[in-house]
C-alpha cells in the first residue's frame, strides 16, 4: 500500500492538495450558495486529509492516517449538522443564499 | 483548624438561610452569625493565649502556578475578623422587621459576603487574597442591584467596574511579583521579604497596587463612586460597604502595600499621604452643605477614612495605632450613624434633610442612641474615635506639623457637619414627615444600644485592641522600614 | 505619700467627689423617667451635695505640701508613651472642686424650683449632673489628655443644655455655634498637647512643668506649646477672637448660665493656664499675648455691655469683661490673683445670674429691661442680693470683688501704667452698666404690662436660700485674700503658693507698692466706681432715661449695640467662604472634573467598542475573506522574518 504511494513524488501530492484547497477557499469565497459553500469546505478538509496520508506514508508513521478517519468522522458528523442548519433555514427563508443571512451583526 | 471553621461557617450559614426560604433566614442568619461571632471570641482568647500558632493553615492548592491555601492570624487579621464578625450580626438583626423582597437570598448574600470579607483577612497567600478580594465584591454588586434605590443599575455598574479596574491592576502587580520571588510563589511571608525588586520597579509597583485599595477605601480622588453607591443600596449593603468592605482598603495597605513595595511607599507615601490629608477636609467641606442624609454620611465616612489612611502613611507607630484602632471604631460608628439614617428614611419616606425636623419631640429613645453615636463620630473623648483620632492626628503630627494642622480641621468641621444634620433632622418642631414617627423597636433598641455601649467600652478602655495589634504593626512597620 | 494610711482615708473621699455626679446622671438618664419629678431634682442636688462634702473633708483633712495623686489605669499607650487615666488633687484641684461642688449644689437647688413647671425637668438635672461629672474630671485629672476629658465633656454638656429647650431653632442654632467655637479652641490644646508629647514625651503635668524647665526660658518650643495652649482656653474662657459664643449660650435655661457659663466651665481656660504656669511662666512672649487678648477682651465686652439690654446679655458680656480681666492677671504672671479672681467671680456672678433669673421668674420669661422696673417693692429680696452681688462686681469695699479686682489692678500698676489705667476704666464701665442694669430693673415703676405687673411675684424660698448664700459669700469671701502689701496674710495665696511657686524664679519680680499707693489706689479704685454708680443713678433712676429702642439708634452706638458686627464679620469671612467652596467642591470638582475623568474613560471604552462592532456586518462572505486575508498576513509574516 504504502509503495503505491510512494510511487508518485511528494511534490505532486503537494501540488495537488495545495490546489484542491485553493479550489475550495475560491468556492467559499465567491459563492453564495450554501451547499456549495459547505462541500467547498469539505474540500479543504479532504484535501488536508490528502497530504496527511501522504506524509504519513513518506515518514514510515501511521498515526497520521489515523488521524485522517478521526477528521473523516468528525467531518461526517459536521456535514450532518450543517445540512440539518441548511435545511431548517431553507424551510424558513426559501433560501440559501448566504448574503440572506446577515442577521447576526453588531 | 480554628481559622477553617472561622471561614466557613458564614459559608454554611449562607447555604443555609438560602434553604430556609424567606420566613427564617433572617432567624437563622442571626443565629449563625452570633454563633461565628461566640467562636472569634474563643479565637481571641486562644491569640491572647497561645499566639499565632493554632491558627496557620499550610496547604498545597495550585501547583502551577504554585498558590497554596496559606491562612492565618496576626494581630491585625485577628482585630479584622473581630471587627468583621461584631458587625455582621448587628447588620443582619437591623434588617429585621423590615420588609425585604427574597429576604432568603438577602440573608444568605450577607453571609456570603460576610464569608468574603473574612477570607481577605485570613490569606496569606497573595493570588488567595485575591480571589476573596474579587469575590467580596460579587454578593454586594448584587444587594446592591437587586434591592437599591430606583438608580441603583447605572450606580452598581459604576461601582462594579471601578473597583474591578483598580483590582485587576493589583493582580498584575502581584503576577510580577510572583516572578520575581526566587521560589515563585504568593506567599506572603516572602513577598515581604524580597530583596531584589529594585526601587525603580517598586515605584510603579506601589501605583499598581495602591490604587486597587485607594478605589476601596476610598482615597480622593478615587472617591466619586461612594456618595452614589451608599445612597443607592439598600441600609444593609452601606453598612457592610462603609462598616467592612472599606476597611479592607486599609487593612491591605497593612498588609500588601507597606511591606511589600517599601521602596516605592518610600517614593511616593508621602503623596498618597497629602492625598489623604486633602482628602480629610475636601470631603469634610462638601458634607457640610449636603442636603440629603445618606450623601452626608457618606462626605463624612470619607473624611474620616481619610485621616484613618493617613496614619498608615506616616509609618509611626502612633499613627499606625490609631488607624488601626480607628478602623474599628469607625466601623461601629457608621454602621451606627447609618442605621439612624435608615430609622429615618424607612419612618418618613424621605431623606431630604429639609423635609424632616423635630423627631426628638416624639422618639426620645432614638434621640439618645442617635446623639451617642453622633458624638462618637464626632470623636468626644472616652468615646472610641477620640482614642483613634488621638493617635491618628499625633502621628500625623510626628509626621509634619502643618499636615496635623491641616488634618486637625477635621475635628471642628466635622462637628459642624454632624451637629448641623443632627439639629436639622432631630431639633426644632416636627414636620409633617416627622409628626407620626415611632420610638424604635426592641430590635432596633438592641442594635444602637449595642452599638452604644461599644462606643464608651472602647473609647474608655481601649488596651485591649491596642495591645492586640501592636506586635504585629511592629513587623510591618519594621518591613516598612527596613528595606 | 509616705503616710500609706492617711493616703487611703483620702483616696476614698477622692474617687467618691466625681462618681456621684455619675452616679446621678445615670440614675437619672436611665430611670428618670419612671421616678417623680421632684426625686429626681433632689437625687442630682444631693449627689453634688455627696461631692461637696468629700471635697470639704479633703480640704478639711489634706496636709500642706501632700498632694493625692491616683494612677487608675493605662489608658492610651504606643511605642515608649503612656497616657494613664488617673487623678490628682492638690491646692489648685480643691479650690476648683469647693467651687464647683459648692456653687454646683447651690445651684441645683436653685434650679428645682426654677424649672419645676418645665417638662424637660428630669432632662435638666441629667444634663446637670453630667456637666459636673466633666467639670470635676477637668479639674482632678493628673495629666492634660484628662483635663481634655473633661474639657470637651463639658463643652458637650454647654451644648446640651444651651439648646435645652430644643423646639427653638434659634436657642440650637447658639448651641451649635458655642459647641463650634469651642472645638476651634480645642483643636489649638490638641496641638498644644502634640508638642508637649512630641518633646516632653509625656503629659503628666509634673513631668511637663520639669522637662519645660530643663528647656528655660524664651524658648520658641515652649512659646508654640504656650500659645497653642491658650487657644484653647480663650475658647473655652470666651476671650477675642472666640468670644461670640457666650452671648449666645444665654439661651439656656438661667441657672445654666450660672453655673456654666460664669461660675464654672468659662473659668476652665484660666485653670489650665494655672495649671501650666511653669510653662507659661517660660514664655514671656505668651504671657505678653495672653494679657493684650486680656485687655481687648475686657474693654470690648465692657463697653458692648453699656448697651445691651436684655438682663442676661448685660451678665453674659460682663462675664467675658470678667474672664478678660482674669486673663489680664495671668498675663502679668499673678496665677494666683486670677484664680482669686476666679473664685470670687464665681460667688458674685452666680448671686446676678441666679438673681436675674429671680426676676425672668417673677416676670414670666420677659428679659428686656426696658419692660422692667419698679421690682424692688416686690422682689425684696431678689433685689438686696442683686444689689449686693452688684456692688461686689463693681469693686466696692468691702465686697469679694474689691479684694481680687483690686489686686489685680495693683499688679497692673506695677507692671505697667497704660494697662492699669485701661483696666481701671473697663472696671468703671463694669461699674456703670451693673448699676445700669439694677436701676433700670428694679426702681422706679413698672413698665412693663398690667397683666405682668398683676403676677409679680418673690421666688419660693428654694430660689432666695441660693440667692442669700450667694450674697454671704459675696460679702464675706474677699477677705481670703487680704492684701499681702498692706501686712495681712493672703490666705488664698497662700494656700496655694505651692502650685505656683515653681514658676516664681522666671517672672519679672516687683517692688511690693508702698503702703501709701496701695491704699491710695483703693481709695481712687472705690471713689471712681462709686461715682459711676452715682451717675447711672442721676442717668436712669433721677432722669429716668431709657435705653432707645434699637433701630433709633445711630452712629457709634448703633456699632456698639450691634456688638460691633463680629458676628457678621465671621459669617462673612468664614462661614459664607465654607459654603461656597463646599458647593464648589462638590459641582466643580466631583462632578465636573473627577467624574468627568471616570465618565470619559468608560466613553472611550464604549466608543471604540461602538466602532469595532461594525465590522460584525453579518456577511459571511466578508467574515472568510476576512480570515484568509489575515492568514495570509500571517503567513506572509513568518515568510519575511
Amino acid at each position: 500500500m504504502n509503495q503505491t504511494l510512494e510511487a508518485v513524488p511528494q511534490n505532486w501530492y503537494l501540488i495537488l492538495s495545495t490546489l484542491l484547497f485553493c479550489i475550495g477557499v475560491i468556492g467559499v469565497l465567491f459563492r453564495r450558495n450554501a451547499i456549495i459553500i459547505l462541500m467547498c469546505i469539505e474540500l479543504m478538509l479532504n484535501s488536508v486529509n490528502l497530504l496527511l496520508v501522504a506524509f504519513s506514508a513518506y515518514a514510515g508513521n501511521n498515526d497520521g492516517q489515523v488521524f485522517v478517519f478521526f477528521i473523516m468522522v468528525v467531518a461526517a458528523a459536521e456535514v450532518a449538522v450543517g445540512l440539518a442548519l441548511l435545511m431548517s433555514i431553507y424551510r424558513n427563508i426559501a433560501s440559501t443564499d448566504i448574503n440572506v443571512l446577515n442577521k447576526l451583526k453588531w | 483548624m480554628m481559622t477553617i471553621y472561622i471561614l466557613l461557617l458564614p459559608l454554611l450559614a449562607s447555604l443555609i438561610a438560602l434553604a430556609a426560604g424567606n420566613k427564617f433566614a433572617s432567624r437563622l442568619a442571626l443565629f449563625f452569625s452570633a454563633a461565628e461571632l461566640l467562636l472569634t471570641v474563643y479565637a481571641y482568647i486562644i491569640f491572647t493565649k497561645e499566639g499565632y500558632a493554632p491558627f496557620a493553615i499550610q496547604h498545597a492548592w495550585i501547583s502551577s502556578p504554585s498558590i497554596s491555601i496559606n491562612m492565618g492570624v496576626d494581630g491585625l487579621s485577628l482585630l479584622m475578623v473581630i471587627l468583621t464578625n461584631l458587625i455582621s450580626p448587628l447588620i443582619i438583626l437591623s434588617a429585621f422587621n423590615r420588609n425585604i423582597e427574597n429576604a432568603s437570598r438577602y440573608f444568605a448574600l450577607i453571609l456570603f459576603m460576610q464569608f468574603a470579607m473574612l477570607g481577605v483577612f485570613i490569606s496569606f497567600d497573595g493570588l488567595l487574597y485575591y480571589i476573596f478580594w474579587e469575590l467580596a465584591l460579587i454578593p454586594i454588586y448584587f444587594i446592591a442591584l437587586n434591592w437599591g434605590g430606583k438608580n441603583r443599575v447605572a450606580v452598581t455598574l459604576k461601582f462594579f467596574i471601578y473597583t474591578l479596574a483598580g483590582s485587576l491592576l493589583m493582580l498584575v502587580g502581584f503576577i510580577y511579583l510572583y516572578w520575581k520571588n526566587p521560589n515563585h510563589t504568593f506567599n506572603w511571608h516572602e513577598l515581604s521579604a524580597l530583596t531584589n525588586v529594585c526601587s525603580c520597579d517598586q515605584s510603579w509597583l506601589f501605583w499598581l497596587i495602591f490604587i486597587a485599595f485607594a478605589i476601596k477605601i476610598p482615597i480622593v480622588p478615587f472617591h466619586t463612586w461612594q456618595a452614589d453607591t451608599y445612597s443607592e443600596s439598600p441600609t444593609q449593603g452601606t453598612m457592610l460597604l462603609s462598616g467592612i468592605m472599606l476597611k479592607m482598603g486599609i487593612y491591605s495597605l497593612f498588609r500588601w502595600l507597606l511591606p511589600i513595595v517599601p521602596a516605592g511607599v518610600a517614593q511616593w507615601g508621602p503623596l498618597a499621604l497629602t492625598l489623604c490629608i486633602i482628602g480629610v477636609v475636601y470631603a469634610s467641606v462638601i458634607a457640610i452643605m449636603q442636603g440629603d442624609l445618606k450623601r452626608l454620611l457618606a462626605y463624612s465616612s470619607l473624611s474620616h477614612v481619610g485621616l484613618i489612611a493617613a496614619g498608615v502613611f506616616v509609618l509611626n507607630s502612633s499613627g499606625m495605632q490609631g488607624a488601626a484602632v480607628q478602623m474599628l471604631a469607625h466601623a461601629i460608628n457608621v454602621v451606627g450613624l447609618f442605621y439612624c439614617a435608615d430609622i429615618i428614611i424607612n419612618r418618613t419616606g424621605t431623606s431630604n434633610l429639609y423635609l424632616l425636623g423635630g423627631i426628638r419631640n416624639v422618639a426620645p429613645r432614638f434621640n439618645t442612641l442617635f446623639m451617642i453615636v453622633v458624638l462618637g463620630s464626632v470623636a468626644l473623648p472616652l468615646t472610641n474615635a477620640f482614642i483613634g483620632e488621638f493617635l491618628l492626628l499625633f502621628g500625623v503630627y510626628t509626621y509634619n506639623t502643618w499636615l496635623a494642622v491641616f488634618a486637625g480641621l477635621t475635628i471642628i468641621l466635622g462637628a459642624v457637619y454632624m451637629l448641623r444634620m443632627f439639629q436639622i433632622t432631630m431639633l426644632g418642631n416636627t414636620s409633617e414627615h416627622t409628626a407620626q414617627f415611632n420610638d424604635l423597636s426592641i430590635n432596633e433598641s438592641i442594635v444602637l444600644g449595642t452599638i452604644a455601649i461599644l462606643i464608651f467600652v472602647t473609647g474608655i478602655y481601649p488596651k485591649p485592641i491596642i495591645e492586640l495589634v501592636q506586635p504585629t504593626l511592629e513587623v510591618i512597620l519594621n518591613k516598612a522600614l527596613i528595606k | 505619700m509616705n503616710n500609706l494610711l492617711q493616703d487611703t482615708a483620702l483616696i476614698f473621699p477622692a474617687l467618691l467627689i466625681p462618681l456621684f455626679p455619675l452616679i446621678g446622671f445615670m440614675v437619672n438618664g436611665v430611670f428618670g423617667k419612671y421616678l417623680p419629678k421632684q426625686i429626681t431634682g433632689w437625687l442630682a442636688s444631693l449627689a453634688i451635695l455627696g461631692s461637696f462634702i468629700c471635697a470639704a473633708y479633703l480640704f478639711l483633712n489634706m496636709n500642706k505640701g501632700s498632694n493625692i495623686n491616683i494612677d487608675m489605669f493605662e489608658w492610651i499607650s504606643f511605642a515608649h508613651i503612656q497616657i494613664g487615666f488617673g487623678f490628682l488633687i492638690d491646692p489648685l484641684t480643691l479650690i476648683m472642686l469647693l467651687v464647683i461642688t459648692g456653687i454646683g449644689f447651690l445651684i441645683h437647688l436653685y434650679s428645682i424650683s426654677y424649672m419645676h413647671e418645665d417638662e424637660g425637668f428630669t432632662r435638666f438635672f441629667t444634663y446637670l449632673n453630667m456637666f459636673v461629672f466633666f467639670m470635676l474630671l477637668l479639674v482632678m485629672g493628673n495629666n492634660y489628655l484628662v483635663m481634655f476629658i473633661g474639657w470637651e465633656g463639658v463643652g458637650l454638656c454647654s451644648y446640651l443644655l444651651i439648646g435645652f429647650w430644643f423646639k427653638n431653632n434659634a436657642y440650637n442654632n447658639a448651641a451649635k455655634k458655642a459647641f463650634i467655637m469651642n472645638r476651634i479652641g480645642d483643636l489649638g490644646f490638641l496641638l498644644g498637647m502634640f508638642f508637649m508629647l512630641f518633646y516632653f514625651g509625656s503629659l503628666n503635668y509634673d513631668v511637663v512643668a520639669n522637662e519645660a524647665a530643663k528647656l528655660g526660658i524664651n524658648n520658641s518650643l515652649i512659646t508654640i506649646t504656650t500659645i497653642l495652649l491658650f487657644v484653647g482656653a480663650s475658647g473655652k474662657s470666651a476671650q477675642i477672637p472666640l468670644y461670640t459664643w457666650l452671648p449666645d449660650a444665654m439661651a439656656g435655661p438661667t441657672p445654666v448660665s450660672a453655673l456654666i457659663h460664669a461660675a464654672t466651665m468659662v473659668t476652665a481656660g484660666i485653670y489650665m493656664i494655672v495649671r501650666s504656669n511653669v510653662l507659661f511662666a517660660l514664655s514671656p512672649i505668651t504671657l505678653e499675648v495672653i494679657l493684650i487678648v486680656g485687655i481687648l477682651t475686657s474693654v470690648m465686652a465692657a463697653i458692648i455691655g453699656l448697651l445691651q439690654n436684655d438682663i442676661k446679655k448685660v451678665l453674659a458680656y460682663s462675664t467675658v469683661s470678667q474672664l478678660g480681666l482674669m486673663f489680664c492677671a495671668l498675663g502679668m504672671g499673678a496665677f494666683s490673683s486670677g484664680m482669686f479672681h476666679v473664685v470670687t467671680h464665681a460667688f458674685f456672678k452666680a448671686l446676678l445670674f441666679l438673681g436675674s433669673g429671680s426676676v425672668i421668674h417673677a416676670l414670666h420669661g420677659e428679659q428686656d429691661i426696658r419692660n422692667m422696673g419698679g421690682l424692688a417693692k416686690y422682689t425684696k429680696v431678689t433685689f438686696y442680693t442683686f444689689f449686693i452681688g452688684s456692688l461686689a462686681i463693681s469693686g466696692i469695699f468691702p465686697f469679694a470683688g474689691f479684694f481680687s479686682k483690686d489686686e489685680i489692678l495693683a499688679h497692673a500698676f506695677q507692671e505697667n501704667i497704660v494697662v492699669w489705667i485701661i483696666l481701671t476704666t473697663s472696671s468703671l464701665i463694669t461699674a456703670f452698666y451693673m448699676f445700669r442694669l439694677v436701676y433700670l430693673t428694679f426702681f422706679n415703676e413698672f413698665r412693663g404690662t398690667e397683666d405682668v405687673k398683676k403676677h409679680i411675684h418673690e421666688s419660693p424660698a428654694l430660689m432666695t436660700i441660693p440667692l442669700v448664700v450667694l450674697t454671704i459669700l459675696s460679702v464675706i469671701g474677699g477677705f481670703m485674700g487680704l492684701p499681702e502689701g498692706l501686712g495681712f496674710t493672703h490666705a488664698f495665696g497662700n494656700f496655694l503658693s505651692e502650685v505656683t511657686a515653681p514658676s516664681l524664679p522666671y517672672l519679672k519680680q516687683h517692688q511690693h507698692l508702698s503702703h501709701a499707693t496701695e491704699i491710695g489706689l483703693m481709695i481712687f479704685a472705690v471713689v471712681a466706681a462709686l461715682s459711676m454708680i452715682v451717675w447711672a443713678r442721676i442717668k436712669y433712676v433721677k432722669n429716668k432715661e431709657l435705653p432707645a429702642a434699637d433701630e433709633s439708634l445711630t452712629g457709634l452706638n448703633k456699632i456698639i449695640s450691634n456688638k460691633f458686627y463680629v458676628d457678621e464679620f465671621y459669617n462673612n469671612i468664614i462661614v459664607k467662604p465654607i459654603t461656597v467652596l463646599s458647593d464648589l467642591f462638590l459641582v466643580l470638582i466631583d462632578k465636573l472634573i473627577i467624574d468627568l475623568a471616570v465618565n470619559a474613560t468608560a466613553w472611550v471604552v464604549s466608543a471604540t467598542g461602538k466602532t469595532l462592532r461594525l465590522l460584525q456586518n453579518g456577511n459571511t462572505g466578508f467574515y472568510v475573506f476576512a480570515m484568509v486575508i489575515g492568514m495570509i498576513v500571517l503567513l506572509l509574516i513568518r515568510v519575511i522574518l
